[in-house]
């Protein structure tokens, strides 16, 4: 038994030249491999993110968790498209990512919804190409799913700062993403408002099935929405700890499971709960 | 009724000064200096021969001619300086240069090119208002904020759509402001600009009643004139600012 695992050890050796001809494991949407950022600077060079590999299944919801400052940004910004790592690559469906696309929209905490444009036009504005029926169609149906039905001829400064979200999430699913990439989308808004919000997405997200990667320093938010939480460390940043999150939706986060869990990743996270 | 209460301050200081400015002239016995009747009597006098519509159409026209010609030039100027860096770095130093430059030492060369009518008057305000409105436009491009351009870059749109949906109604609020800078300047130098003028304008008015027969009332009706539509245009520009396009920027 054990010379036959060293002879399959052996054998992925010999078949591991080049981590980017590797096919990823089937169902994998994104995978992740060996993710290096170095920032150079007048201070001198800052490493940011240390060799982080994981993979995320098709559909499936994953929380990053993580100290501020730590580089959790950057590797959303590398998964994304935006920002090329210094080593390794991402992978979507078995194809190396180099640069943004409409596969992957990226949602952040500042906002991105157009001004300038009324929510109609923002939600179609990645729809180029489709006809002007079928635009008006994903408008009509969008709309519909986030709650924005009779605002799609207001401008963004007329809409709240939830329903501004709800904007943003709609011109994202419009263009039917295969990954949402969310990197602190909710924390502008008051907790209330976080709340409600959370469960808007998980309403949408069964509606419309997406894959999901969400970056949150609210560790019952990532409990609330995740299938896996995964905790980073401080900079430079590498997978510290990874959890699963086997609770059934609708979450009841005051259950005695959930809080287990909590104070699980907030010891990871360097805080001793102080609910208990 | 709000309105008429925080106007009433400077309507106020206006009526006072005009108070002095009467007291000034009887007491000194200014023969030359007009008093605000005569301003007002040498005004009426305009308007009943006609003339005053005259000067103050010959004016708007040149004025709407020369910055007109100053916004096609300027925008997409601006908006290509804005966006191609190599294209920023190459004229901007030019522009630098130039902006400074009174239009009134243009003067000279204006005679020189286009002689004297109605060509070099239009050349002036061209010059005076093409400046500040590249400068702004570019500045607007540049302003736009990292988040919208990403955003835009994700969902893979194709040039066109970025410039008509993203860089041009993001950079807008700019344009607006440089437009109305520019057409502030452009009122500014049509005085010096029709001193060249053949025989209509408001800086024409302006030097011939100085010229013939030191008619020094129709000199500051002609003044005030200006003064007047300077501020009824600069109100038409505040209009633009209050399009629901732009109003995202000024809002809050």
């Amino acid at each position: 038994m054990r010379i036959e695992a060293e002879v399959t050890d052996g054998n992925r050796a010999i078949s591991v030249p080049d981590a980017a001809q590797v096919q990823s494991a089937p169902g994998t949407k994104i995978d992740v491999r060996n993710i290096h950022k170095r920032f150079v600077s007048d201070k001198g060079p800052l490493d940011v993110v240390d060799d982080i590999s994981f993979s995320v299944r098709d559909g499936e919801f994953v929380a990053i968790v993580g100290p501020s400052g730590c580089g959790k940004s950057t590797l959303m910004s590398i998964m994304a498209g935006f920002m090329r790592p210094d080593r390794g690559s991402v992978l979507i469906d078995g194809a190396e990512r180099h640069k943004p696309s409409a596969k992957g929209i990226l949602i952040s905490q500042y906002g991105s919804v157009f001004p300038w444009l009324t929510v109609r036009e923002n939600l179609m504005f990645g729809l180029e190409g489709r006809s002007r029926s079928e635009q008006e169609e994903a408008v009509e149906h969008y709309a519909g799913i986030v709650g924005l039905k009779g605002f799609e001829n207001a401008y963004p400064h007329e809409l709240s700062g939830g329903m501004l979200k709800r904007a943003e999430i709609a011109r994202a699913l419009a263009v039917r993403p295969e990954v949402l990439y969310m990197d602190e989308p909710f924390s502008a808004l008051d907790a209330l408002m976080r709340l409600h919000m959370c469960n808007e997405l998980l309403r949408i997200l069964a509606k419309e099935k997406h894959t999901v990667m969400l970056i949150t320093h609210d560790v019952e938010e990532a409990i609330h929405l995740a299938d896996r939480i995964m905790v980073l460390s401080p900079r430079p940043t590498r997978i510290q700890a990874t959890f699963e999150v086997p609770f059934a939706h609708p979450r009841k986060l005051s259950s005695p499971e959930a809080q287990a869990l909590r104070v699980k990743i907030l010891r990871e996270l360097g805080v001793d709960s102080y609910g208990d | 009724m709000t309105r008429f209460k925080q106007a009433l301050p400077s309507l106020a200081v206006l009526t006072v000064l005009i108070g002095i400015w009467w007291a000034a002239v009887v007491a000194t016995h200014s023969l030359i200096f007009p008093s605000p009747l005569d301003v007002v009597t040498g005004t009426v006098e305009l308007v009943k021969d006609g003339t005053l519509w005259l000067h103050i159409g010959a004016s708007l026209m040149r004025v709407a001619a020369g910055f007109l010609l100053a916004v096609i030039i300027a925008i997409p100027l601006g908006l290509w300086m804005g966006w191609v860096h190599g294209a920023y770095v190459t004229l901007n130093p030019l522009f630098q240069i130039l902006r400074p430059i009174s239009p009134i030492a243009w003067i000279p060369i204006a005679i020189l090119w286009f002689g004297v009518g109605n060509t070099s008057p239009i050349f002036l305000i061209f010059i005076s208002s093409v400046f500040p409105m590249i400068v702004q436009t570019t500045v607007g491009v540049h302003t736009i904020e990292k988040r919208y351009l990403r955003a835009a870059e994700n969902f893979d749109v194709s040039r066109f759509k970025l410039l008509t949906q993203v860089v041009i109604p993001a950079a807008l609020p700019q344009v607006i402001v440089g437009m109305r800078i520019g057409l502030g300047v452009a009122w500014l130098v049509v005085v010096a600009a029709e001193m060249i003028a053949l025989r209509s304008g408001l800086g024409y008015l302006i030097m011939d009643s100085r010229n013939a027969g030191n008619r020094y009332d129709l000199v500051v009706a002609g003044m005030i004139i200006i003064g007047i539509i300077g501020l009824a245009l600069d109100g038409v520009m505040r209009m633009l600012e209050g399009l629901k396009l732009v109003r995202w920027r000024y809002a809050h």
